[in-house]
Parts: C-alpha cells; sequence; structure tokens
C-alpha cells in the first residue's frame, strides 16, 4: 500500500508540472477575438448556429456556439470555466445562486453597447455594484384563464380581482363541475413533472411579499397567502386531492382540451397550448395570481428572468470585445432582434421586436395600468432541489392529513437551514 | 473481486519462456503501453487526483489541480473536508439507510438465489428455461429496471390512494424487491456451479448413512459450498454498497422529511447518490468535501473487498 | 435411484408447477410494461394492469410517440449505445488480452506495476473518480461517442486485464514457442497463436464488458456531450427526470424497444451469456 501511494503523488506531481507549465496566461490584445457562447436552451440552438454563422459571414469573426442540455448545464459550464486555458467567453447565469459560483469569473457589463441598449436593469444580477449579469429576456407567470369557458359558465374575467372573486367563481364552477362539463382549476400535481409549480413558483407570492430581494433567512409571514391560494387549487380540481401525484402533461391537457377554466403556468406554454391544442389565442389570458394580501388588486403578473449573459473575465481583452461586439448585435440587427423574439419572446432592449405570445403583452398591459410586478423572489431559494423536494413532501403530508404547520417549518425553517448550510 | 490464491498455483515463471520473453520486451509500446496510457486517463489520474483534491479547497478544478506547486498552500485545506464529510447528517443518515438495505437485500437475495438453484439442480423438467428466465432481468440496466417497476409499485399503490415515492417504507421495499428482481437470477447462477461442484462421493455417503434430504442440504452440501456462499454474500454487498443508477430512477431520494428544526432528510438516499449530487453544492468547500465523501466511500468499498478476500482464502483452507 | 417411486414423480411435477408458476411471475414485470405500452397514456397509472379495451387501445401510436419524444430521436440512441457499446468491448478485448499477455509473458518491474495497478482498480467504485474522471475527460475532449471508447477502455481495463491473465496462465507455453521457432515475431505469434486460444474467454470477457457498458448511466453522462449524444439509458432518465411532460404512453413503448434487441440477443446466445457471467463471479 505504501508503494502504491508513493507512485500515486509521483505521478501526480509529474503531471500536474506539465500541466502548468503548459498553461499561458492572456494573449496579447490587439488581435481580433473570438466568441465562444454556452447556450443553455436546446430547443433554440439551431436558431442561435444560423445566426452564429451569419455574424460570421458579415464580420469575419468567429462564433463557436455550444449548447448544453438543461439538466446538464452547470456541469458544461464548470468544466468549460475549468479548463487549464478557459476559452469560454460568454455564458449564462441562471439566478443568484450561479452568481454566488460563478461571480467571480464574469465581467463587468456597465458601460458597454448592449448595456446601454437595455430598457430594464430590473432582471440583471448585480454583486459588489458589479453588473455581471444582464437579464436578456424575461417570462411571466400567473393563472391562464380559458376566456371561452369562463363565459359558458356564466362569468366574465372583469369579475376576478382579487382572491375572494377568484375564490367566488371558482366555487362556483366546482360545484356544478358535472353539470357545465369542466372544472375550476387543473389538477395541482404533486409529481416530479408538475410539483415545481409551485414548490417553485407559487413560493413566489410569499417571499415578494416578505419582500425577500437578495438570499437570507426567511420569516414566512405571509404563508397564510400560500394556503390560501394552495388550498383553491387543491378543493376547485377534479383530481382528489388525496391521492394527488399526477404528471405536468396531464394538468396541461386538462386545460388544452377545455377540462378546467384556470391553470397557473408561464408565458412558456403559449407554443404548446395554441400549436399541440389549438387554443384560440383570443381566448387566452394570464391573470396574475390573487392569494387574499391586502392590496393585490393592483398586483401584475410575476415577471423575472432565469436567462442572464455573463462575460469570462478570464479570456483575453480581444476576446471579450468581440464578445460585447456580438452581443450587441444580437439586440440590435435585424436577424438578432427577430430571433430572440422567435425563441425567447420579449427582449428588454431598445430594437426589440414584438412576439406573438399574448401573455407578454398582456404581462406590459397590466404594468402600463400601474400594477406592480410580482418579483421572481424564488430566485434566492437556498439548494433549490433539496428545498423543493422538502416543500413538495410536506404539501402531500398537508393533503392527507391536512396539518398546515408541516408545511410551515418545511418552508420556514428548511429554508433558513439550507440557507444557513449555503452561507457557511 | 480478488482471484483466489489457487493452493496448487504453478510457482511463478511457469508460464515464463526466454524464447518468447525476448523478443517481446521490445515490443512493449505495442503490447502495454497503449492500454497503460488510457489506463492513465480513465483511472490512475483522475484516482491520484481525486485523493488530492480531497484535501483541497476549491470552486473550479483549474484553480486546484493545474497550479504551480508553491501555490498548493492557498488550496490545500488539510483534512478539513473530512470532518466537514463526517459532520454531515445526510452523509451519515445515507451511510445506515445503505447499510440497512444491504443486510436486508443481502440476506433477502441469497436466500431465495440458493432455494432457486437448490431446487434447478434436482433435474425436474425444463429447469433450463426456468434458468433462463430468472437470470433475465440481471441484463436490463438500473434506469430501464426502474421505471419498469416504478409503472407496477404506482400501478398498485394507485388503489390504496398513494405513490412510492410518498413514503419511504415503500421505497426501501421497493428497491429491495427491484435489485431482488435483478440480482437474484445472477446468484442463482454461481450458486448452481457450487450444487454441481460438490462432489457425488459425499452425496453417495449422505444417502448411505441415511440422511434425510434436509439434513444432506444443511449438514453436508452447505459446508462444502461456503466458498460459494461467501462469494455471493460479498458480491450483493458491494453491490447494495455502490448502488446507484436504481436509486436514483426509482426515488432519487424521496420524499424528504423536514425536521422541526428545518433539517432536510432524504429518507431513501443512498451512499453513492449523495456523493454524486454533493458535487452540485455551491459552498466553495462544496467540491472538496464531496472529493472526500467519495475518498471515505471508496475506502467503505475497499475494506468490504480486502475481507471478502481473507475470509474467501480462509474458506479454501479449511476444505 | 432406479425406480423412481409414484410420489417421488408427483413431487417432481408438483415442483415443474411451482416453478413455471414463480417464472411467470418472473417475466410479469415484462409483460405488463408491453400491455401498457399499446394503451393510451391516461389509462396507464390509473389501470395499469387491465389488458387495454377498446377505448384505451392506441395500437402502435405510443411506439410513433415515443420515438420523438423529448426532442431527440430514439433511433439516435439505439446508434450511439450500439457505436459505444461496439468500440469500447473491440478497443477493450485486443488491447486489453495484447496486455495482458505481455504482463504474464514478460517479467518487468513495469508490467507488474501495471498489473497490481489493475487488480486496486477493480474495488474502487466509480463515485470515487466521477468528479476528476469527467473533468478529465472533457479537458482532453473525449466527449463524443468515437472517444469515449478510451475513457472506457482505462476504467474498464483492470477487471479485464484481470480476467485475460488468469485465462493466459493457463495456456501451455510449448505453442507459443513452437511458433516463435517457425520464425513469428511477437505480434504474428499473438494473433496467430495466442488469439485464437483465448477465444471462449473472449466471449466471456466481452459480455461482461459489453453488459457494463450497454446499461451504464452515470459515465457517459458526465462524459458526453449531451445535447448531441445520448445513450439509451441517457434519454430514458433525462425523459423521465426533467421538468417537462412525462408521456407514460411514450416511455412505456421506450422501455420496450430498449428491452428488445437485449432479450433477443439474450435468447439467442444464452448459453455463453450466463457462462461468462459465470465465469466473470467465480474470477472476480
Amino acid at each position: 500500500m505504501k508503494k502504491l501511494l508513493v507512485l500515486f503523488l509521483a505521478v501526480l506531481m509529474a503531471l500536474s508540472l506539465t500541466a502548468c507549465s503548459g498553461g499561458k496566461d492572456n494573449e496579447p490584445t490587439g488581435e481580433t477575438g473570438k466568441v465562444y457562447y454556452l447556450n443553455f436552451k436546446p430547443e433554440a440552438d439551431e436558431a442561435w448556429q444560423e445566426l452564429a454563422k451569419k455574424y460570421t459571414e458579415l464580420t469575419g469573426v468567429e462564433v463557436k456556439v455550444v449548447t448544453a442540455a438543461s439538466g446538464n448545464y452547470e456541469t458544461t459550464l464548470e468544466n468549460e470555466l475549468g479548463k487549464a486555458n478557459p476559452e469560454l467567453t460568454l455564458f449564462q447565469l441562471t439566478n443568484d445562486g450561479a452568481l454566488a459560483v460563478y461571480g467571480d469569473y464574469c465581467a463587468d457589463w456597465t458601460g458597454t453597447a448592449p448595456y446601454s441598449e437595455m430598457t430594464t436593469h430590473d432582471f440583471d444580477l448585480v454583486k459588489d455594484g458589479k453588473t455581471l449579469g444582464i437579464g436578456y429576456c424575461y417570462e411571466c407567470f400567473g393563472i391562464i384563464v380559458n376566456k371561452k369557458l369562463l363565459a359558458e359558465a356564466g362569468h366574465d374575467i372583469s369579475e376576478i380581482t382579487n382572491f375572494e372573486t377568484l375564490k367566488a367563481v371558482a366555487e362556483d364552477i366546482h360545484s356544478r363541475a358535472a353539470e357545465l362539463g369542466f372544472d375550476a382549476f387543473t389538477n395541482a400535481g404533486l409529481a416530479d413533472s408538475s410539483s415545481w409549480r409551485f414548490s417553485g413558483h407559487l413560493i413566489t407570492l410569499p417571499l415578494h411579499y416578505e419582500g425577500v430581494t437578495a438570499k437570507g433567512e426567511i420569516k414566512g409571514t405571509y404563508l397564510n397567502e400560500f394556503k390560501n391560494i394552495w388550498d383553491l387549487y387543491l378543493n376547485n380540481s377534479a383530481t382528489d386531492p388525496v391521492a394527488n401525484n399526477t404528471a405536468g402533461d396531464e394538468a396541461e391537457a386538462e386545460f388544452g382540451t377545455g377540462k378546467a377554466v384556470f391553470y397557473q403556468n408561464g408565458s412558456w406554454e403559449y407554443a404548446a397550448l395554441t400549436g399541440n391544442y389549438g387554443m384560440n389565442p383570443e381566448d387566452l389570458q394570464m391573470i396574475p395570481i390573487y392569494c387574499g394580501h391586502e392590496g393585490e388588486e393592483k398586483a401584475g403578473l410575476c415577471s423575472g428572468s432565469e436567462a442572464h449573459w455573463a462575460i469570462s473575465n478570464l479570456v483575453s481583452e480581444a476576446d471579450r470585445n468581440a464578445t460585447i461586439d456580438f452581443v450587441n448585435w444580437v439586440v440590435t440587427s435585424d436577424e438578432g432582434t427577430t430571433m430572440m423574439a422567435e425563441q425567447f419572446g420579449p427582449i428588454p432592449f431598445k430594437s426589440a421586436k414584438e412576439p406573438a405570445n399574448v401573455f407578454f403583452a398582456q404581462a406590459n398591459a397590466l404594468l402600463a395600468q400601474g400594477n406592480y410586478n410580482v418579483s421572481w423572489a424564488f430566485n434566492y431559494t437556498p439548494a433549490v432541489n433539496d428545498f423543493r423536494a422538502g416543500l413538495v413532501t410536506a404539501l402531500r403530508d398537508y393533503a392527507q392529513n391536512g396539518d398546515w404547520s408541516v408545511v410551515e417549518t418545511a418552508f420556514v425553517s428548511g429554508w433558513n437551514n439550507l440557507y444557513n448550510q449555503e452561507a457557511e | 473481486m480478488f482471484k483466489k490464491k489457487k493452493a496448487n498455483a504453478p510457482a511463478v515463471g511457469a508460464h515464463r519462456s526466454k524464447l518468447i520473453t525476448r523478443p517481446m520486451r521490445k515490443m512493449v509500446w505495442i503490447f502495454l503501453i497503449p492500454t497503460f496510457l488510457c489506463f492513465i486517463i480513465g483511472f490512475v489520474w483522475p484516482f491520484a487526483s481525486g485523493v488530492y483534491l480531497s484535501f483541497c479547497e476549491f470552486k473550479l478544478i483549474r484553480e486546484a489541480l493545474f497550479i504551480p506547486i508553491s501555490k498548493v498552500k492557498d488550496v490545500f485545506v488539510g483534512f478539513s473536508n473530512y470532518v466537514r464529510a463526517l459532520q454531515d447528517p445526510s452523509f451519515r443518515k445515507a451511510f445506515f439507510y445503505t447499510a440497512e438495505y444491504a443486510v436486508a437485500s443481502v440476506l433477502i437475495i441469497n436466500v431465495i438465489s440458493f432455494f432457486l438453484a437448490y431446487l434447478l439442480t434436482l433435474k425436474i423438467k425444463g429447469s433450463n428455461i426456468f434458468r433462463t428466465v430468472f437470470f433475465m432481468p440481471n441484463l436490463i440496466g438500473g434506469i430501464v429496471l426502474s421505471y419498469i417497476w416504478l409503472l407496477i409499485f404506482n400501478g398498485i399503490l394507485i388503489h390504496y390512494g398513494t405513490y412510492l415515492t410518498e413514503n419511504a417504507t415503500f421505497g426501501f421495499w421497493g428497491l429491495i424487491i427491484l435489485m431482488a428482481w435483478q440480482q437474484i437470477g445472477y446468484m442463482m447462477i454461481i450458486y448452481i456451479a457450487g450444487f454441481q461442484s460438490v462432489s457425488e462421493e459425499i452425496l453417495e455417503a449422505a444417502r448411505i448413512d441415511g440422511a434425510t434430504k434436509w439434513q444432506t442440504l444443511f449438514k453436508v452440501i452447505v459446508p462444502n459450498m461456503m466458498t460459494t456462499i461467501s462469494v455471493c454474500m460479498f458480491l450483493s454487498l458491494t453491490n447494495s454498497f455502490k448502488l446507484y443508477d436504481q436509486n436514483l430512477a426509482l426515488t432519487a431520494g424521496a420524499p424528504v422529511i423536514t425536521t422541526a428544526e428545518g433539517t432536510q432528510i432524504k429518507m431513501t438516499e443512498m451512499l453513492a447518490l449523495n456523493i454524486s449530487s454533493s458535487f452540485g453544492k455551491i459552498n466553495a468547500w462544496a467540491k472538496g468535501t464531496a472529493q472526500a465523501k467519495a475518498v471515505i466511500f471508496f475506502l467503505l468499498v475497499a475494506a468490504i473487498s480486502l475481507i471478502q478476500l481473507k475470509v474467501t482464502r480462509d474458506k479454501e483452507v479449511q476444505q | 435411484m432406479k425406480a423412481t417411486t409414484k410420489a417421488d414423480k408427483i413431487k417432481a411435477w408438483a415442483l415443474t408447477i411451482f416453478l413455471t408458476g414463480v417464472s411467470l411471475a418472473w417475466a410479469m414485470p415484462i409483460v405488463i410494461v408491453l400491455i401498457n405500452s399499446f394503451k393510451s397514456k391516461g389509462s396507464i397509472a390509473t389501470e395499469t394492469f387491465k389488458m387495454p379495451t377498446a377505448e384505451t387501445f392506441v395500437g402502435l401510436q405510443n411506439f410513433t410517440n415515443g420515438i420523438t419524444a423529448g426532442n431527440y430521436n430514439f433511433w439516435k440512441c439505439v446508434g450511439y449505445s450500439v457505436i459505444i457499446t461496439v468500440l469500447s468491448v473491440s478497443l477493450i478485448l485486443v488491447c486489453t488480452s495484447m496486455a495482458a499477455w505481455y504482463i504474464t509473458r514478460v517479467n518487468s518491474k513495469f508490467a507488474k506495476l501495471v498489473y497490481t495497478l489493475c487488480t486496486f482498480s477493480m474495488i474502487v467504485p466509480f463515485q470515487m473518480v466521477q468528479y476528476t474522471l469527467s473533468n478529465t475527460a472533457n479537458m482532453l475532449h473525449l466527449d463524443t461517442p468515437y472517444t469515449i471508447p478510451i475513457i472506457y477502455l482505462g476504467f474498464g481495463a483492470g477487471m479485464a486485464i484481470f480476467m485475460f491473465t488468469g485465462f493466459i496462465k493457463q495456456i501451455p507455453l510449448e505453442i507459443e514457442e513452437a511458433a516463435v521457432v517457425d520464425g513469428c515475431s511477437p505480434v504474428q505469434t499473438f494473433f496467430k497463436v495466442v488469439l485464437p486460444m483465448l477465444a471462449p474467454s473472449m466471449i466471456s470477457v466481452g459480455i461482461l464488458e459489453a453488459m457494463w457498458v450497454w446499461n451504464d448511466y452515470l459515465l457517459p453522462y458526465l462524459v458526453l456531450d449531451i445535447t448531441k449524444y445520448r445513450t439509451i439509458p441517457i434519454h430514458i432518465q433525462y425523459l423521465r427526470g426533467s421538468y417537462g411532460s412525462v408521456d407514460m404512453g411514450a416511455s412505456m413503448a421506450l422501455i420496450i424497444l430498449a428491452l428488445l434487441p437485449v432479450i433477443i440477443i439474450y435468447l439467442f446466445c444464452q448459453k455463453y451469456i450466463i457462462k461468462g457471467v459465470a465465469a466473470g463471479a467465480v474470477k472476480g
């Protein structure tokens, strides 16, 4: 054993020596840089490749786009940045957690051309006064309403202005479900493919109202609001709340085929609903998630971003500048903005093109009326997967035993515990 | 996984001859070096750097690995990753859970496969077909296998208004049933070989002595099959400890219970899964600690293998 | 034992019937998946154990849906799985048998060292190297189906070399000596004389390695660029484990498609497979 150990150490030393002699620092500036982009949306890969090709044709600058699958993005990013000579110039920071890990390797956007092209900096990731990630697209979620069914049930969307009115309409529809042939809400399934709508997204309401804007401990002051809306979902759908393990596509199918009026989900559902299920865009409206909070009549949709561009500070200045130029071209040129509107919906840049997706227009209309945006405070969730899994177990437990304190513990103590572990 | 050293193994050198060896020596580049290089890439380097990284604190591997020797002291943190790993409640929970699972699965798998093997050596009709059927699940990979059983478990549980990941007990027995289905056929094949190696003379002697079938089985056959039994026991033991795919695909650790203090406990997470997911944490020490867990895990599995080696050897001496 | 009594006969039949029952139960999980692969996705979760009815029978629709599920063609996965398995196993068989021959015949310190390291590598669980191995593979651009066999050779060499040295030690030296006397170079000797004699053990080792590579999930998942290259286990886990919607019907169909080649090959070569596995267990 001893001999083996010595041998391993020797091999290790030899290898690490050769490796560091090969390492070279940033190349001198002055030459044309290269762009190397790590995309994290597989469905947009083709569009990015085409755009990159076009840019190279136009300018002669080399643009390489690599796409990581959603489940594999972080590993790929870590490997790319971890290389002896990292070539990656542009990548994504998904949220605050990613900022904590990769922030050290990002350059500041402030003062760059694309930065001044932006219409809002609400979605940016900022650390120590430096803008390290710019939110280049955003999404919104809320309660998607099938207005046609709502009218069939004898109600109108203008009736719904807060939790009380939402509840009244939902309970009326649920009580007449057999007669109407459809129910109020789609099932609030807690299977993995569906539960993120609640353990991931719905939690943003109590967090937003508590004023969570950074990583930290929470008090859970507004958990009752969370209970209100969760109870409403549970008690007004066709599914038995106790055996609530249905998958995400079942809720989507219920809504898409006209079996339910309300469906909590986001702007990304637009393609599936109008495409796969052939719903008429005019029948669709996304309304704010009302949960009984004071003054929620002025609430808007929940808009936020999981997509932030970051520039690596591990590459040469030439590469960095080439990347900034490329990004600027993407958000200002006709080709770039068309592609962005098609693939990512609205983008917060001055030259952005209007996307077809009606949900964004509805989100913007609410903001234009002076309603407040419900922020994506869930972006500050510590150890996201663990937190969500714990909350889902508690929500199941609650559905079966009716003890809400289990949810409170999982939500508040669970959050704080995970936060403290991360902050350690 | 060690080869047993045969008592009558030929003396070293008997399988070497200068006539053959001399021209071969020059050919090391063709015969040995290509494999050795791949072995360095695929094992030696990852292993050695893994041991080293378990003593470091770093976010990106480059910060600890490809640096001048003089800078190593900046990332070197001694045993603190090990301390953290051993103090991690989730790691300890995963250890005990894995141990509990290992005991149950080793017993169940070995008892059933032993008796199936016994029945199949009784010269009954169709034993070849039975053998074929029992062995088949062994060829199915862990991921696919898990989804087959997930369908069945949830199909049964839905009638009771529940599902597999709701209850840790379901998850535990689910994993046991799944692994039993996969491994019994395999162990059975080894046991059959064991049964067949028991010499006819001993059996004949037992028969003449008037032993009943059960007496023959437990007093004559079993003592003569101790080597086979210990091979199978250890094989299923190491398999239990290394279990990953099935754990990931069947429950992925769910359900996650939150204690009153707010600690999340993954009720069905085993060691390998715990280590794999530890690499994904965001703390500065996360990677190093995960690697330290991996080293501890390695020592554990290695210890089991070494004990196996010793036990099997002792058994052989006795026979 | 000459005259079997009536009671013995009855006992034997009872045993056969009992084992038939157990065998049927044993095969049942696969049969259930097969039945469900023809049912509509809505009825799978709720009526798992019922035969399809006129309403729930959807013909081959699950299969056509399954092929394209997750925006990734399933046949591509099959192709990559086959490529990776065939390349890796061939590489392992050729390289490790050569290495094992050298190690057995040449008494050098280097050969001994390699052999010791190989035996050692067999007790190392994958978690020990998963992080550093995936990083190394990424650094050396070994992340395609055509280069990953190098990793498989590296990580899997231990067991193969170990088994081959065991076999080679049983080959009598005289045959090789005769070849050398006839003027064969070591390479010729190996391929003309040693390799043919290793054929049975090649089958055993080949089957063991093929089963490992074909079913492996974590190594290719960490190493391959999985947007482009997915093996069957990766694809199935990806479909089921991701946040997207899970089409139960399609995943049943994919499980059947993943099982089919394995079961067919098994039924044709079961003699070799069972022998190979048993050899691996007793040697390993």
